[in-house]
């Protein structure tokens, strides 16, 4: 009968008919295609993508050829002595640790950071930094030695200056300095409040003080920096459930083999990956690619001042004090590559920010350089719906993703929760060190 | 009454429309296609230059381009005819298409390196996708660009 009414039709209008037949065959056997290839939970692109999110796909930590004590172990305990020590402030009262607090993974938990004043940024996560070119939520440090020397002397977080830490350096921890880093210049006539940066007061006083007097003093000032550095370089993530997980499917990726995954965090991660780009910015066995990225988030309402991000940020770290390219770096002009092809200017830069590492991220509202999302829930609505960035232009579309979408991938998320590692005892104040 | 319903009701409906209803959908999974990866898109690595002046190649270190650091590459350059050309000043832009954004680092072609090879520094691409690579040539032969598509 199928023949008979295929017979009647006109031979034109047959071959059209032939033709939905041949394509309802391809697409049928294309489908049987896609379910047999679901067989395995990821294809091999994915697999490949999977792989680079890896802790294991970052390698070792990346040396840093501006500070040649980088890898020095008796610098590097150093370093955590000065980390956890709140004579390095104006006030006796603030330590690096003051903010990034060891058994917080190194963050604070508030909006944005407090130390002798209220800032107007949120403290960032330490571990892993080792491996970004660039520091700060704006990346206007180029090397963490550079970045630490930034708190430093800043009024409101440790509001100290150089001839004060040059001071305590040489009155605490003379000995150990100089096995490091030399001898240390004398220090006798010099004013005990000192420093470029600070109060018209200490500027006035640092002025007075002769040129190669000021540079011996800077080099001190960048000898902390490089030794807390050193301390700081030895701080890494600890594989998580994610990276076992990614591990385990790599190994025997069949539908029969048990996932480590929930259904609610495998899609999660395949929206993550997938769907929801989230991997576009947030890539690399970090979660962050390092860079810089305007997603519209608001102003932040903890400061009145308007922050510009990355357009200021880049002019900062081109003119660094304390730069790779610096006299108090000890690379050459070769290895300062990051500097030296930095785009400099354009309108991508406008209120651009770093994405932090993900790892860890669902132990440490709130959220965004000032903390203005204060929940993961806040940050997947901000992703869904892409508001209009408060100045430039916003990289994000609207994702519109459902109630079950966001709880999916913040299902994955969690799965990124992982210790921290450092040679032992790093995670800690050091055992001999006393709190004012 | 035919047996088949479907078949009945496909007589009625001229061919010419379901020609046209096929070709448009043809074109509609095109597009979406064409949306999702541009697989229509050259991705080779020897390019000639839009207005045909030039053809380069571009050579890098290992198979893949890797993403996340700083690399670079060399520019091969030679006219339509096959000359190579060491004399010319060299500049890159770029970016990612669909997303609109431009590259992260600001490359530069400073040293010619002879039989045509130019290098090129500071390439950067900091995440997968499609990636367009431009270099601006300019020489006695002329000024033209060479385009260049990548799939990280
Ligand atoms: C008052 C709180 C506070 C103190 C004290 C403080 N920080 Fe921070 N830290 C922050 C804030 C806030 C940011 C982000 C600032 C910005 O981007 O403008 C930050 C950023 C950083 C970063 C950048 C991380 C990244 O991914 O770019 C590092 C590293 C860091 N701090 C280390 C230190 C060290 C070392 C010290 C001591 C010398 C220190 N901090 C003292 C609050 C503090
Ligand atoms: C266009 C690049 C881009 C994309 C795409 C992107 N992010 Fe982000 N992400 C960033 C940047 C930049 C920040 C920091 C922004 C700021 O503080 O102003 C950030 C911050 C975050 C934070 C807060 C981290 C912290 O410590 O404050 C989370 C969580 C986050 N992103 C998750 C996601 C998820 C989930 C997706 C996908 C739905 C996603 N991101 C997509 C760039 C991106
Ligand atoms: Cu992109």
């Amino acid at each position: 009968m199928f023949i008979f009414a295929l017979m009647r039709l006109k031979p034109w209008s047959r071959a059209a008919l032939l033709g939905v037949v041949v394509a309802l065959i391809l697409m049928f056997t294309t489908n049987l295609h896609a379910v047999s290839r679901k067989r395995t939970r990821w294809s091999s692109k994915e697999r490949v993508l999977l792989r680079s999110l890896t802790l294991k796909s970052l390698g070792a930590i990346p040396r840093d050829p501006s500070n040649r004590v980088a890898d020095d172990s008796t610098a590097a305990s150093f370093g955590q002595l000065l980390f956890f020590d709140a004579r390095l402030s104006s006030t006796g009262t603030v330590s690096c640790a003051t903010c990034h607090m060891a058994e917080k993974n190194f963050q604070d938990g508030r909006p944005v950071g407090r130390g002798v004043g209220e800032g107007s940024r949120r403290t960032m996560p330490i571990a892993g930094t080792s491996r970004s070119p660039w520091l700060f939520w704006d990346g206007r440090a180029d090397s963490q030695w550079e970045q630490a020397l930034g708190p430093l002397e800043n009024p409101v977080e440790h509001g100290g200056d150089r001839t004060q830490y040059a001071r305590l350096i040489a009155v605490e921890y003379r000995t150990r300095y100089e096995s490091i880093f030399g001898r240390l210049p004398s220090l006798g006539t010099l004013p005990f409040r000192a420093g470029p940066v600070g109060d018209t007061v200490r500027a006035a006083a640092w002025a007075r003080i002769p040129g190669a007097r000021r540079d011996e003093i800077s080099r001190v000032y960048a000898n902390i920096g490089k030794a807390i550095a050193a301390y700081e370089r030895r701080i890494d993530f600890a594989p998580a459930r994610f990276d076992r997980y990614v591990e385990a499917e790599l190994a025997s990726d069949t539908l029969s083999s048990p996932s480590l995954f929930t259904p609610d965090e495998e899609a999660g991660l395949r929206l993550f990956i997938g769907k929801a780009s989230c991997v576009n910015c947030h890539n690399g066995g970090l979660f962050s690619d390092g860079h810089f990225h305007n997603t519209g988030v608001a102003q932040s309402r903890a400061t009145a001042l308007p922050d510009s991000g990355r357009t200021s940020g880049v002019l900062k770290a081109l003119a660094g004090e304390f730069s790779c390219t610096s006299r108090y770096s000890d690379a050459t002009a070769q290895d300062c590559a990051e500097l030296r092809f930095a785009v400099a200017e354009g309108p991508e830069l406008v209120r651009a920010y770093k994405p932090p590492s993900l790892r860890n991220v669902v132990d440490r509202a709130p959220y965004m350089h000032a903390g203005q999302l204060a929940t993961l829930d806040r940050v997947l609505e901000h992703y869904s719906s892409a508001p209009r960035a408060p100045l430039g232009r916003s990289e994000l579309k609207p994702l519109h993703l459902s109630w079950s979408e966001r709880r999916q991938i913040i299902a994955f998320l969690g799965t990124l929760t992982g210790p921290l590692t450092a040679p032992p005892g790093f995670l800690a104040a050091p055992a001999n060190h006393t709190v004012e | 009454m035919p047996a088949i319903p479907f078949l009945a009701a496909t007589r009625r409906i001229a061919a010419s429309k379901i020609v046209a209803a096929l070709a448009v959908a043809t074109l509609f999974a095109g597009c979406i296609a064409a949306a999702q990866s541009p697989g229509e898109l050259d991705y080779s690595r020897t390019r000639s230059s839009e207005h045909g002046i030039y053809r380069g190649t571009i050579i890098v270190s290992g198979d893949s381009i890797p993403t996340g650091r700083l690399q670079s590459w060399t520019l091969h350059l030679e006219t339509a005819d096959g000359a190579p050309v060491d004399v010319a000043t060299v500049s890159v832009d770029g970016g990612m298409p669909q997303h609109g954004h431009g590259l992260p680092t600001k490359p530069q072609v400073k040293l010619a390196l002879g039989n045509g090879n130019h290098l090129v520094e500071g390439m950067k691409f900091n995440m997968g996708g499609w990636w367009v690579v431009k270099f601006h040539v300019n020489s006695t032969a002329g000024n033209d660009s060479l385009v260049f598509n990548l799939s990280l």
